[in-house]
């Protein structure tokens, strides 16, 4: 059997463990789902929204529903794991650790993307934007990619730790800084076009790849003690 | 155990050794690991994973079916001068052991002497602060994910994934393992531990005792030739404890290694080739079992506990 289609094969047997084990605890989704609800409806009631301050204030409410959702069930991950001590016994098997890291990040991706697929209708909704328009889907794409490299990484990282709930956002707020200020401007230029935009999608995307490349190389050293 | 190494030579040179007993004979470790180092890089974990890859690639073994599965007295732990601390607190201050292929080392110690670390390190999951540590010829640093092939671990906690059923559970790590025909092989050890009615049932529904029969289950998956266990038998019944038993016999007559740690003297003296016991945190006491009493053995582990 050759090298990659073991990395893959037991990449792909994390993500299904991940993905049963979820739909059976339900630990995760619901929290995250509800969570990114409330902060669309509550920023939904505190702001009055009109046409003029509606591309101002939809695209902020929208990243801060995601990332602290996001935050929410990328904590969980491995953290759990490692309150079970599954983690250690993980480890114990002859799998790379870079499959370890691709399956938690898949797994977070799709957690966050069935949380993103509920909440965006709710916000097209709530805050009167049409869904489709002009590549909302991408942008949303792109940024919760970038989310998840980052926040994967650091969970590992935080999870080692007694105060891991304080400690991951901490370490992840200022790192997703640059995607985030990416994520908001292109939805803010959705909604309101303005001209000599730089190119968010692009700076989006070249994130998206430098970070997932650090997080491959460096997840060994964060996870093994 | 020499007329035991002699015997079981004999078996698996004729070939016959890998298709009796209960359980699948291991494949021979020493030379597995030999091959692996001088075959060059090309057999190394290069490929995605680049040193530590998770696939290590085999010998292929379909081509040399002649290739003896035991070689008597080899050495397949050696440890010299091992040290470890934890932050500042040494756990562990020049430890030297050897265990050969096919015995059984019982580690004995008061609490905190060091035992699981020990294991640990052998089973690569910590790294050693000074010192050599190998496992059939692989240092436990270097090819720590070549160790891990060869290595089955039973810890005083399960460490399986509650959600997901008996079988799912060994269905998952036989693919961690890359284990051929995993069902039939987890079927086979599900029914060889008594849990064959409890296949489809969730962890988290099973007792205590099930639980680490699981356990015991998972570790013999992949046919480990080294088993390092931590008190192995928590949480069993008599029953378990014989199963426990007849488990160690069956991996130590097709040539397994096994090192377990204990708190019970006389189940030591039972199961073990050899006793090792840790205090001041180094080895204060080593002898074979055959030469060994219990009245000796309890004296030694108080006088390593002052």
């Amino acid at each position: 059997m050759s090298m990659a289609r073991i990395f893959f094969e037991q990449t792909g047997a994390i993500l299904w463990k991940d993905i049963r084990y979820e739909l059976r605890s339900k630990q995760t989704w619901l929290g995250m789902g509800l969570f990114a609800l409330l902060i669309l409806v509550v920023f939904n009631f505190t702001f009055d929204l009109r046409v003029d301050n509606k591309a101002a204030v939809a695209p902020g409410a929208l990243w801060v529903a995601f990332i602290f959702a996001s935050l929410l069930g990328l904590g969980r991950t491995i953290a759990a794991e490692r309150e079970h001590g599954s983690m250690d016994r993980l480890l114990l098997c002859p799998v790379d650790r870079k499959a370890i890291y691709l399956a938690k990040l898949l797994g977070n991706l799709l957690f966050i993307g069935v949380v993103e697929v509920v909440a965006l209708p709710v916000f097209a909704a709530l805050f009167n934007v049409p869904l489709l328009v002009g590549g909302l889907i991408p942008i949303v794409l792109l940024g919760t990619i970038g989310i998840a490299i980052v926040g994967t990484l650091f969970s590992a990282m935080a999870a080692a730790t007694q105060a891991r709930e304080l400690l991951l956002p901490i370490l992840v707020f200022p790192l997703i800084v640059p995607i985030v200020i990416s994520a908001v401007r292109a939805s803010e230029s959705l909604l309101a076009p303005s001209v000599n935009e730089p190119p968010w999608l692009s700076l989006m995307i070249a994130f998206d790849i430098i970070f997932l490349s650090i997080s491959m190389l460096t997840f060994q050293y964060v996870i093994e003690e | 155990m020499n007329h035991q190494y002699a015997t079981w030579g004999k078996i698996y040179a004729s070939g016959a050794g890998q298709a009796r007993g209960p359980l699948p004979a291991p494949t021979n470790p020493l030379v597995d690991a030999r091959e692996i180092k001088n075959a060059g890089p090309e057999c190394r974990g290069k490929g995605i994973g680049g040193e530590d890859a998770g696939a290590l690639r085999l010998p292929d073994r379909s081509r040399s079916p002649n290739l003896p599965n035991h070689v008597p007295n080899s050495t397949i732990i050696e440890i010299r001068n091992l040290k470890k601390s934890y932050g500042l607190k040494p756990v562990l201050r020049g430890v030297e052991l050897a265990l050969r292929q096919g015995e059984r080392m019982a580690l004995l110690g008061a609490n905190g002497a060091g035992k699981t670390t020990l294991l640990r390190i052998l089973a690569g999951l910590t790294k050693p602060d000074a010192g050599t540590v190998t496992v059939a010829g692989l240092d436990c640093v270097q090819d720590a994910q070549q160790i891990r092939r060869l290595v089955g671990f039973v810890g005083h906690q399960p460490y399986l994934y509650e959600e997901l059923t008996a079988l799912e559970n060994l269905l998952f790590f036989g693919r961690m393992y890359t284990v051929k025909h995993t069902r039939e092989r987890a079927l086979d050890l599900l029914q060889r531990v008594g849990l064959e009615k409890r296949v489809q049932e969730r962890v988290s529904t099973l007792s205590r005792g099930q639980v680490q029969r699981l356990a015991w289950a998972r570790a013999l998956l992949h046919s480990p030739h080294l088993l390092l266990l931590d008190e192995p038998d928590t949480g069993l019944d008599q029953d378990g404890n014989e199963l426990i038993d007849a488990l160690l016999s069956e991996h130590s007559a097709q040539g397994g290694s096994i090192v377990f740690t204990t708190h019970q003297l006389e189940r030591a003296l039972q199961l073990s080739d050899q006793i090792v016991v840790l205090g001041n945190r180094r080895v204060a006491y080593q002898r074979e079992t055959q030469s060994l009493d219990l009245a000796e053995l309890q004296q030694a582990c108080r006088e390593a506990g002052r």
